[in-house]
Order: structure tokens, then C-alpha cells, then sequence
């Protein structure tokens, strides 16, 4: 493959002239799918302050003091403090955020809203596949496949498409109930359990990095690597959990986002140049309660937020239908009510990236499904 | 076959029964890559070893769908084709000696005209160079986890460690894997002498040990140099002697210095197609083996007391012939052997047994692999820790994993510190417990075998996968921690990382 094609640059007596080496190539645009797993709360992320329910329901449910002070996007809506540098790139239109936004999935188990977000079918198991790999073979070829940064291959980007998954050294750590179980295997055999004795002390003494924690940053900086090389992957998936809030929610949704907002960073940063070529989808499989409950937290609710970032963006503005907080104005009497549709949100998105007729994308992504892609959201 | 529902001998029946004896597993575990799930437990499990070299296949289709030295070779010499002007602006110009030391000289001067630079041009090569090693290494593994002759396979990567080429020069990258195919594979069950030819004129060799440009003083070609009193006097290149002597022959304390200068001088003209301009040397096609006459030191050699009259390239081959049967050789090679069969402290009455075999056979290897089956030695309680490739090779068979592994496998086997021809100097990976067994290693090991486990999701039951690839030798703990796991994930991950599994 790569032979012929060095081979027909010599026979056109171009080899090595810089540029045309990327001619026969994946294309320059990108588009990054970040899952967040869990369910994010997109009241508490994209705050929508100038709804007058809004202090009545979360007013002493704000993100914690030393998280700072919401950072104001507009007259209606602030965002938490933790998304420090997805604010600083909303000041350059480089982020937007999609409000009120949800899947079609109207229950509330995770494993089966999941299912909806990454396939793409209207109801839980009834599509195989997953809406992105159905993308892949709209886009121009040649280039490395879609690349999830997980361990396995998430079920979004699973399908007939060549697509693969890497996952960095430190990101799928043993689990403690592993390492425990471990240690009682070498009990009686005296040469491992001093090499285990050993090993566990050290990562101890090693602090919380050695001993775990998926590293945000990492996983964004490795997706860079892998779309910036010339005929590397052009799609990417990035995993990043720890969104189901239902108890003390003010600091593990400060957690959680941080490292949203560091894998933002690290693509903004890994990207570099190609950070102008580049679209990314951050969104959850269902939002949470309108009002917190009695442990701190909130349960699981409807609709949520999507947080779009990229250079390629027309960003800068929080788009939303707003529904409205305000008891009558809730989905059930509980959850933000869904004016925006994800399936229309990735189909927009990603006709718009790749220059692709939306209705064609909606058509071939989510088959079935009467949608009004939502455009406007690249830059020409 | 040894199963409980056998009449045929009800002595072996009650053996069976009562105390399932672990030959199997030895034969599967020890001399083999791994059981695996499906696999029929050979019923003589030491007739089921040596018959496998019958049905042995040098060249599977893993292996036969990656691109050969040939390819590697020509990417090689388009590459120097690439960088010579910038080599030509920055030194002497007149192109007298080959040219197959892939890390020229950088270029400091003006480009020659405004293509890619040198940098750019060696990134290039580089960056191709490693997505051929990424498909060899997944070859190599796709061939061991679907072997089903995985004693002959073993026996492949205990060879290719023997005549190790790491990958860590520019030109040896994409080639350090074709060695093992095209050089190993082939000769694993003739003579060594066959085998140590092949590997000594394969290109990969040629190149990681500089014999591809050694010239002898008194050459045509040195000669003609000294003449025209060029700035650059081609010369001798001892290195490729000096690791046949040490390494790959009678090993070390067995030879002295003026062995190594009369073997290199014999090597000389020893080189391969796609390196050389004319009009200094033959031309052969990329990667071939070539002998340069005009190279070669002429006159008799004396190695090891013996003189070798010959003309040419039947010289060194002389030398190499005599130096596989060797006494020395016989032990060296036996040494080893029964340090990767019977543990690490090679039992010194096997290593005779070899070495005997090897000087009474002339070097046939299928001798010496006989007496490693029919030793005592070799069929005790497991002592060997697993190698990071041993291990990670016999958890995917004990998966029942059939498609060549993405990426992730040879990433995998960098983590745990063995990546897959890079050992790191010509001597290859130590075969001792003490280089593998280590706190960190181990820890490691624990994390991939539950991201392996994970990997697998729950579609194996390690409760019943545990006594199938380890038959008589899993231990009642292990069995329990397994049958008391989370998750069948962890119970997976319990198996791999049992102490049972990490040792053979």
C-alpha cells in the first residue's frame, strides 16, 4: 500500500517534494467523541443561572468554594469552575456548550442508556453497532483507523469499520480487590511473596499517581499523538468516568470535570496545528435530577448538557431551547426536559466537519429516525 | 489418552484417577508455548514432542503475509540513495567505500536542494522501519498462539534469542524480525551448521554486526584505496567473528584475540546486495548474500590451531563448519539448552548427555532436542519463571485466542520489559529467573492479566479453564481463590497470575 503509493510519486517525478506527501491521505479534519460514563450532571456544569427556578432548586448546591466561582459564558448560563481552560477556550470561541440536550432514552439504567448514546438506535440493544463507526466509511480513507484511547473498543466505534483500541500503560490499573486477592495467591510461596511484599509496598510509597487513577491528561495527549501524525486515525474515542453523583456530588463532579477539562487541554495543546482541523463531542448517556437529594447528590434524570470543543468550531455561545427549571416546566416533574436531540447534535457536527450532506449522515448514522441535524456549529 | 472412563488399564486408570499425572501439562506447559483450552492431551506426551518436528511449519500464514528481508534491504539502500548528496556536501566526496552504516555523519551544510532534510529523510525510514517491526512481531505472535506444534516453536524463539539482532540500529528495525523467519525457522530441526550458516549470511546479521562492510587490508580493494591515497581507507570489522566465537559458537574463555582477526579476516567479502556502487563491487539484489572477492583478505588462515588453505568464501565457511561440532560449541549449546528445559542451574550430567549427542550426532539438533524429551532432568516440578513473551504467549493460548493480536500485544510486551527482538545487545535476554522475577515485573504482570481477563469479558469460566491448561499441577488455593473471584473477569486474571502459571 504504502509502496504503491511512493511508487506512483516517483513515476509522477514528485517523491519527496514536501506537501504532496500528504495527498493520497486521511484528510486533515478530526473529530474526537469523548463518552462520559455515568451520567454527567449538566445543571451543576452549565449553570444556567439566568433561569429564575434555578436558585430556588441549586442555590446552596453550587460547586465548592475552593473550586472558585462559576466563570460567566453568558447572561443565562455560567460554567463550573473546574472547566477553567474549556472557559478560556469559549473566550476564543473554541467551545460551545448544547443544553437541555439528551438521547432518545427515556429510563434511567446506565447500561442501557449507554447502549442508546453509542449505538445510536432508538431503543437499548436494537442496533449492533455504534453511530461513529457508521460514519467511518463516509470519510476518506486511507489513513490509520479510528482509534479508541481504552482498553477495549467501545461499543460507539464498534461495527464493520476497521477500528482499534490502545490503552496507555496507566489507565486500566489492577483493582485494589484484585491486588488483595493476589497477595493471599503468593502467601505460601515464599519467592513471590516477597517480590509481592516488595512491589506493593513500593506503590505505596509511590503515592495515588502509581497506584491508579486513569491520567486525564495522558489520555488526551495520546489521542493528539495518535490524530496529529500525517496518516494517523482521524476519529478518536476518550473514555472518562466518575460522573454518577449521587452522594457528595460537589466534590467528585469538581473531580470529574477537572479532568474533562484536562483532556480538552491536552488535545487543544497535542494537537497543536491540527487543533484548527479539529471538532470534539463530550456527552453522557442521561443528565441528573433537577433537584438534589438528600445525600448531597443528585439521581439519575433526563436531560443534560454536551460540551463541544475545537478550533474548527463556530463556538463561543451556549445553544440550548431552554425548558425551563420550574416544577411544571419538568420532564416528569423531576428531570431538565430535552429540547435537542444528541443523535441531531452528532449528525451536524460531523456532516459539517467532514463537508457531508447532514441529512445523508442523519440517514446513515441513525437510520429511522426523523432528525433536524443541528448545523452552524463549524466554522465555513 | 489418559481419562478416568479408561479400561483398558485400570492400573493407570486408578493412577489417573486418584492423582492426574502432570506430563501433559509439562509437555504443554514446559517444552511447549501454553495449553490451551480445546487442546487434546497428548496420551505419550514425549512421542507427541518429537513428532512435531515432522509437521513443523517453517513459514505459516501469519508469517508468509509480512514482507520479507528483500523489501527491508531495499527500503534500506533507497534510503542511502536519499541522504547521500548530504553526506556528499558535508565530507569527501569520492564515494570509495561502501556505504551500509545507516547513522551517517549529520549533515550540517546547505541542503542540496530543497527536498526533506537528512532528519527528515532518516524519520521517514525510521517511522516505516517500525510499522513492518509492529506486523512482524504480530506475526511472530499470531504463529505462536496458533502453533500446533508449539515444542518446535519454542525451540524457534530459543534459537532466534541464541543469534539475537536487536532492533535498535536504524537498519536492523525492520529487519531484526526476518532473521527469525527467513534464517531460524527453516533450519530449527537439521544441523546446526545449516542453521548457523543461514543465520550468519542472513542480511540482518550482516548488518548488526558491520560484516557487510569489512574489507581486508591486503584486498584488491584496500590496495586500490592505498594507491590513490584516498582520504578514506576501508578496513577490517571484527565484530560479527568476535560474536560467532563468543556468542553463537564455542562461547567465551574458548578462543583468543588472534582467533577473532583470523576468522574476521576469512569473513571478509562476506556482504549483501544493495550497499555497494559500482564499479567497487559486485551488485546483487537487495538483502541477497553476496561474496565480494575484491574485499576479501587474501592467503591461508589459522583458527584454532587448524589452517584453512582455502580461496575465498569457501574460507570462512570452512571455519564455520568446523566451529559447529566443536567441543566447545557442543557445550556451550548444551548448556543453554537444558537451562531453558531443566532450570535455571543447568544439570551438569544433562548438559554431557547434550554435548555428547551434539559431538556424536555432528550436530544434528533433532538429536539433541531427543535427549532433552527422554531426560528425567527436564520433567521435575516447574522451575523455570516465565519470560515476559513465555508468559504473555501462554495466557493468550490459554484463552483460546486464534487472530493475530492487534498492537496492544507488542505494546504489551514493552511493559513488561522484553520487547520482542530488542534485547538490547547480540547476547539476547537472559534466561534466568533472577532477570524476570523482580517486584515491579511482577506487579505489572498482575495489572495485564486482569486487563487480559478484562479483555476476554465474561465469555470463559476460569473455574473449568484452570484445570484444563494446567492439568495436575493447579493447586487447591489456586483453585479456590478462583471458584471464590468477583467477577469471572478476576477469576481470569487469578489464573494468569497464579504462581503455577508465571512458572513452567
Amino acid at each position: 500500500m504504502m509502496i504503491d503509493r511512493r511508487m506512483l510519486l516517483a513515476g509522477l517525478g514528485l517523491a519527496g517534494v514536501p506537501g504532496l506527501a500528504l495527498a493520497a491521505t486521511p484528510g486533515e479534519k478530526r473529530f474526537v467523541f469523548i463518552i462520559l460514563r455515568g451520567a454527567m450532571d449538566g445543571i451543576a456544569t452549565v449553570i444556567p443561572t439566568g433561569d429564575p427556578a434555578h436558585d430556588a432548586l441549586r442555590g446552596r448546591f453550587g460547586p465548592p468554594a475552593a473550586a472558585g466561582d462559576p466563570i460567566r459564558l453568558s447572561g443565562d448560563f455560567s460554567l463550573h469552575p473546574a472547566l477553567a481552560a474549556t472557559a478560556a477556550l469559549y473566550a476564543r470561541g473554541e467551545t460551545a456548550m448544547v443544553h437541555a440536550i439528551a438521547s432518545p432514552y427515556r429510563e434511567r439504567s446506565h447500561f442501557d442508556a449507554q447502549n442508546v448514546l453509542e449505538s445510536g438506535g432508538a431503543a437499548a440493544y436494537v442496533v449492533k453497532d455504534g453511530w461513529l463507526n457508521r460514519l467511518l466509511p463516509l470519510l476518506p480513507g486511507a489513513g490509520e483507523p479510528a482509534m479508541a484511547v481504552s482498553p477495549t473498543l467501545p461499543l460507539a466505534l464498534r461495527g464493520a469499520a476497521p477500528a482499534t483500541s490502545y490503552a496507555p500503560s496507566q489507565l486500566p490499573q489492577a483493582d485494589a480487590a484484585l491486588l488483595e486477592r493476589v497477595a493471599g495467591l503468593y502467601a505460601d510461596d515464599p519467592q513471590l511473596h516477597a517480590l509481592w511484599s516488595q512491589a506493593t509496598d513500593a506503590r505505596m510509597a509511590a503515592g495515588n499517581d502509581a497506584t491508579g487513577r486513569a491520567n486525564p491528561e495522558a489520555l488526551g495527549r495520546l489521542a493528539a499523538t495518535f490524530l496529529s501524525k500525517p496518516q494517523g486515525a482521524r476519529v478518536a474515542v476518550i473514555e472518562i468516568g466518575g460522573w454518577d453523583t449521587h452522594s457528595a456530588q460537589a466534590g467528585r463532579l469538581t473531580q470529574a470535570l477537572r479532568q474533562l477539562d484536562a483532556v480538552i487541554a491536552a488535545l487543544h495543546t497535542g494537537l497543536a496545528a491540527a487543533w484548527g482541523q479539529t471538532v470534539v463531542v463530550a456527552a453522557t448517556e442521561f443528565g441528573r435530577t433537577a433537584a438534589p437529594n438528600g445525600t448531597g447528590g443528585t439521581d439519575h434524570g433526563t436531560g443534560g448538557a454536551a460540551i463541544l470543543a475545537g478550533g474548527a468550531l463556530r463556538g463561543g455561545r451556549v445553544i440550548a431551547d431552554w425548558p425551563g427549571l420550574a416544577p411544571a416546566q419538568l420532564y416528569e416533574g423531576r428531570d431538565l426536559r430535552p429540547t435537542a436531540d444528541l443523535r441531531a447534535l452528532f449528525a451536524g457536527l460531523a456532516a459539517e466537519q467532514f463537508g457531508l450532506d447532514p441529512g445523508r449522515v442523519a440517514a446513515t448514522l441513525f437510520a429511522g429516525a426523523k432528525l433536524v441535524p443541528l448545523t452552524g456549529l463549524v466554522r465555513a | 489418552m489418559c481419562i478416568p472412563g479408561d479400561t483398558r488399564s485400570p492400573a493407570r486408570n486408578i493412577l489417573v484417577t486418584v492423582a492426574p499425572t502432570p506430563l501433559a501439562a509439562i509437555a504443554g506447559n514446559r517444552f511447549g508455548l501454553g495449553l490451551r483450552p480445546g487442546d487434546a492431551l497428548p496420551a505419550d506426551p514425549r512421542r507427541w514432542l518429537i513428532d512435531q518436528f515432522a509437521r513443523f511449519e517453517p513459514r505459516p500464514p501469519a508469517i508468509a503475509a509480512v514482507p520479507g528481508s528483500a523489501v527491508m534491504a531495499r527500503d534500506f539502500r533507497e534510503y542511502l540513495e536519499k541522504i547521500r548528496p548530504f553526506i556528499a556536501a558535508n565530507s569527501e566526496p569520492r564515494g570509495e567505500a561502501p556505504m551500509a552504516n545507516g547513522e551517517a555523519p549529520m549533515a550540517s551544510g546547505a541542503a542540496p536542494n530543497a527536498g526533506p532534510n537528512e532528519a527528515q529523510i532518516r524519520q521517514e525510514l525510521r517511522r516505516s522501519y517500525r510499522d513492518f517491526y509492529g506486523g512482524q512481531v504480530r506475526a511472530r505472535i499470531g504463529a505462536a498462539i496458533n502453533s500446533e506444534t508449539p515444542f518446535a516453536e519454542r525451540l524457534v524463539h530459543f534459537w532466534a534469542n541464541h543469534f539475537a539482532v536487536s532492533a535498535d540500529k536504524l537498519q536492523t528495525i525492520g529487519l531484526a524480525g526476518t532473521l527469525e523467519f527467513e534464517a531460524i525457522r527453516p533450519h530449527i530441526a537439521g544441523r546446526f551448521v545449516d542453521l548457523l550458516l543461514a543465520v550468519e549470511r542472513h542480511p540482518a546479521m550482516l548488518l548488526y554486526l558491520d560484516q557487510g562492510q569489512s574489507i581486508g587490508p591486503q584486498s584488491r580493494l584496500a590496495q586500490g584505496a592505498r594507491a590513490r591515497n584516498a582520504r578514506r581507507q576501508p578496513g577490517l570489522n571484527e565484530n560479527l567473528a568476535r560474536e560467532i566465537l563468543e556468542l553463537h559458537t564455542l562461547g567465551v574463555g574458548n578462543y583468543g584475540q588472534a582467533d577473532v582477526g583470523e576468522l574476521a579476516r576469512a569473513l571478509t567479502g562476506w556482504s549483501l546486495g544493495g550497499f555497494v556502487r559500482r564499479p567497487i563491487g559486485i551488485e546483487a539484489p537487495d538483502g541477497a548474500f553476496v561474496f565480494q572477492p575484491n574485499w576479501h583478505e587474501p592467503g591461508a588462515r589459522s583458527l584454532l590451531g587448524r589452517r584453512y588453505p582455502q580461496e575465498g568464501e569457501a574460507q570462512a565457511r570452512a571455519m564455520l563448519a568446523d566451529l559447529a561440532v566443536h567441543p566447545a560449541t557442543a557445550r556451550h549449546l548444551a548448556t543453554k539448552l537444558a537451562r531453558h528445559f531443566a532450570g535455571d542451574v543447568p544439570p551438569p550430567a544433562l548438559v554431557d548427555r547434550l554435548a555428547a549427542a551434539h559431538l556424536a550426532s555432528g550436530g544434528d539438533l533433532i538429536a539433541l532436542y531427543r535427549v532433552l524429551v527422554a531426560a528425567p532432568e527436564c520433567w521435575g516440578p516447574a522451575q523455570k519463571f516465565k519470560t515476559p513473551w513465555e508468559w504473555t504467549i501462554s495466557a493468550l493460548r490459554g484463552l483460546g485466542a486464534r487472530a493475530t493480536p492487534d498492537l496492544r500485544a507488542v505494546a504489551t510486551l514493552t511493559e513488561l520489559g522484553q520487547p520482542v527482538w530488542r534485547p538490547g545487545s547480540p547476547a539476547g535476554w537472559d534466561d534466568v529467573a533472577a532477570s524476570w522475577a523482580a517486584p515491579d515485573a511482577l506487579l505489572r504482570r498482575v495489572e495485564i492479566a486482569g486487563r487480559i481477563a478484562a479483555l476476554s469479558g465474561d465469555r470463559l469460566d476460569a473455574r473449568q479453564l484452570a484445570p484444563a491448561i494446567l492439568p495436575g499441577v493447579l493447586s487447591p488455593g489456586t483453585a479456590s481463590a478462583i471458584a471464590r473471584a468477583d467477577s469471572p473477569q478476576q477469576g481470569l486474571a487469578l489464573l494468569f497470575a497464579a504462581p503455577e502459571f508465571l512458572r513452567r
